[in-house]
């Protein structure tokens, strides 16, 4: 299932680029007109006269050894440009997805542990939060913390290790906000919903201490509803580190991305969209395989719809 | 809520969420807000361009970022234009761009689950493999591809949209058909020589509209959000159409500067929308599932 999600995605992208209203002669030369014979180079090279199902086997297999062609506005290879900005989005969703699973799943749970103050305010932060899209959470927390407190950069990417992290605060904070609150509401919701289950009371009427109780009967079963949201909202945000890279200025493979549509940058888009693609797939394999284990009754290939 | 779109997901688990908030919602109040920033909006996006007290693309350089004064409630944006009137006219691609998608992907999505349901087996597994390669798409990374690939625009970014969010849609409604498919009265129907268009469209159809109706607001909310997003990156509405996306994306560098206001209001008119889709939606589908059980 994965390979072939995978194959028709990287068909579905190819055919897309493909169909693109342009001659690809034109972009190469940049728009001059050439000599015939260099022409018919240009097109022995690029494949430009083999049929259609050809071009994309070529362009697949070339892909699959790590060459994904060449970049027309910058004349290099892009493999080379996706290469020195991935750490950037790799951090980026990386630090983000700590955030979201420490503070929206530990919000969650004391929200759920803890009928209260805490438990209102958390459902009404949350309600808000979750509906606050990653360009405005970046506008507003550029005015708070860099303009008004002058605590984190605004804008770009830092050097060394620490100052990178400073860099990327803010950004995985913008890109976590919205998927933090949606986790941390179900996680309240499902911790919630075991707690009242018969086994939980029957458990606690035995007199099973709370500390056990809580580890064994409840978060068990919750477990497996707060891993789904988990795993879908982190793997979303692969896609929208984009708009949070362009908002601050990151120089990562997301904010290169629209750079390359907006200037038609073909085998960029190509490249990059097939990495997303991929990773964002991978991502969603992990997180069924973890349901594995979570739960034994989940047999690896029959996920349940 | 910004993207990847786990509206499935979220509607199965939130729907068996205590409600939002017990004495809110016992008087209603939420839902009241809500229904009027929606009613809002929408006057705004059909009557925006009257509304407006000025007009919303008359540059004025000498004005770029000048407070709000008598006449003109929130001030001026990055090139002197009246930011009320950018936000009254800007309503409309906001609120048609998301409507769009909304519709598109409801019909299609709702479409093809009936007929996986209607049919089953082979048409059924064949639309189930079909959206599960679809489902390997964020909705934002097919916009962009699509603004690549047909140049930036709104038209390109919603039917994308459309596309992405279609998955969503078709799997919720698939087993909602099947349990409707399961009726003793579709079997009576049947019986009595009914056809399988007119049972589907007269009956099937409209007993799923609550479910539909429900899963149509909340997606209304989540369309917005990734319009918004490509018009921010700048492949969506084109400037110098106003539109809340593009508004935020022109007055980021207000920001700095210590001119937050016309992207800010830009930000808190998306999220007050959709904030009310949210809660409309929750509810709707509460009494969608209430009046199943």
């Amino acid at each position: 299932m994965l390979l072939a999600s995978l194959l028709v995605a990287s068909f579905v992208i190819f055919a897309a680029t493909y169909l693109a209203p342009g001659n690809p002669i034109a972009a190469l030369s940049g728009g001059r007109s050439l000599p015939p014979s260099s022409l018919r180079i240009l097109e022995q090279r690029y494949h430009l006269n083999a049929p259609f199902f050809a071009q994309y086997w070529y362009w697949l297999s070339n892909a699959l050894h790590g060459n994904l062609g060449i970049s027309i506005t910058l004349r290099e290879n892009v493999s080379t440009l996706i290469a020195s900005r991935i750490w950037t989005t790799a951090g980026l969703v990386l630090y983000a997805s700590v955030l979201i699973l420490v503070f929206g799943i530990g919000l969650g749970l004391a929200a759920g542990l803890r009928p209260g103050v805490l438990d209102t305010s958390t459902v009404v932060v949350t309600a808000i939060s979750a509906a606050i899209p990653a360009f405005v959470a970046a506008i507003v927390l550029i005015l708070l913390f860099a303009v008004r407190l002058g605590w984190f950069p605004a804008i770009g990417n830092g050097t060394g290790l620490v100052d990178n992290i400073r860099h990327l605060t803010l950004p995985a904070l913008a890109l976590a906000i919205s998927s933090l609150a949606i986790v941390a509401r179900i996680t309240r919701a499902s911790v919630r919903e075991e707690g009242e289950r018969e086994h939980v009371q029957t458990a606690a009427s035995r007199g099973i201490p709370g500390r056990q109780l809580i580890r064994r009967h409840v978060l068990r079963n919750a477990a497996i509803p707060i891993t789904t949201i988990a795993g879908i909202t982190i793997a979303s945000l692969i896609a929208v580190a984009a708009v949070v890279e362009t908002a601050f200025g990151l120089n990562g493979l997301g904010a290169y991305l629209v750079q390359a549509a907006q200037s038609k940058d073909l085998a960029v888009v190509q490249g990059i969209s097939l990495l997303l693609v991929a990773a964002f797939v991978i991502v969603n394999l992990l997180v069924d395989m973890l349901y594995a284990v979570l739960d034994p009754r989940v047999s690896l290939g029959s996920r349940a719809t | 809520m910004s993207t990847g779109l786990p509206v499935a997901a979220i509607e199965s688990i939130e729907a068996r969420q205590p409600p939002l908030l017990p004495g809110v919602r016992a008087t209603g109040l939420a839902g009241i807000v809500s229904a009027a920033i929606i009613a809002a909006a929408t006057f705004a996006a059909i009557f925006g361009p009257l509304l407006a007290p000025y007009d919303p693309n008359l540059p004025n350089l000498s004005l770029a970022w000048v407070g709000p004064t008598g006449g003109h409630l929130l001030g001026f944006d990055v090139q002197g234009r009246d930011v009320l009137s950018r936000l009254l006219v800007g309503a409309q691609t906001s609120m048609l761009g998301p409507l769009v998608v909304v519709i598109v992907s409801m019909i299609t999505g709702s479409l093809l689950a009936v007929v996986a349901a209607w049919r089953r087996g082979a048409a059924d597994a064949a639309i189930s493999s079909g959206l599960d390669i679809l489902f390997a798409f964020p909705g934002i990374l097919l916009a962009v591809l699509a603004t690549a690939v047909f140049g930036a625009g709104l038209t390109a970014a919603a039917i994308a949209l459309s596309i992405a969010y279609m998955p969503y849609v078709a799997r919720v409604l698939r087993s909602a058909a099947f349990r409707e498919r399961s009726q003793p009265y579709v079997a009576a129907l049947e019986v009595q020589g009914a056809s399988a268009t007119s049972i589907c469209f007269r009956h099937l159809i409209p007993n799923m509209t609550p479910l539909i109706v429900a899963q149509a607001t909340i997606l209304f909310g989540y369309a917005m959000v990734d319009l918004a997003a490509i018009s921010f990156l700048g492949l969506g509405v084109q400037p110098p159409r106003a539109d809340w996306g593009v508004m935020i994306s022109e007055n980021q560098t207000g920001i700095p500067q210590g001119y937050p206001l016309p992207a800010l209001a830009a930000g808190v008119c998306i999220v007050a929308v959709v904030i009310a889709f949210n809660v409309l939606g929750e509810r709707l589908f509460e009494q969608a599932q209430a009046a199943r059980t």
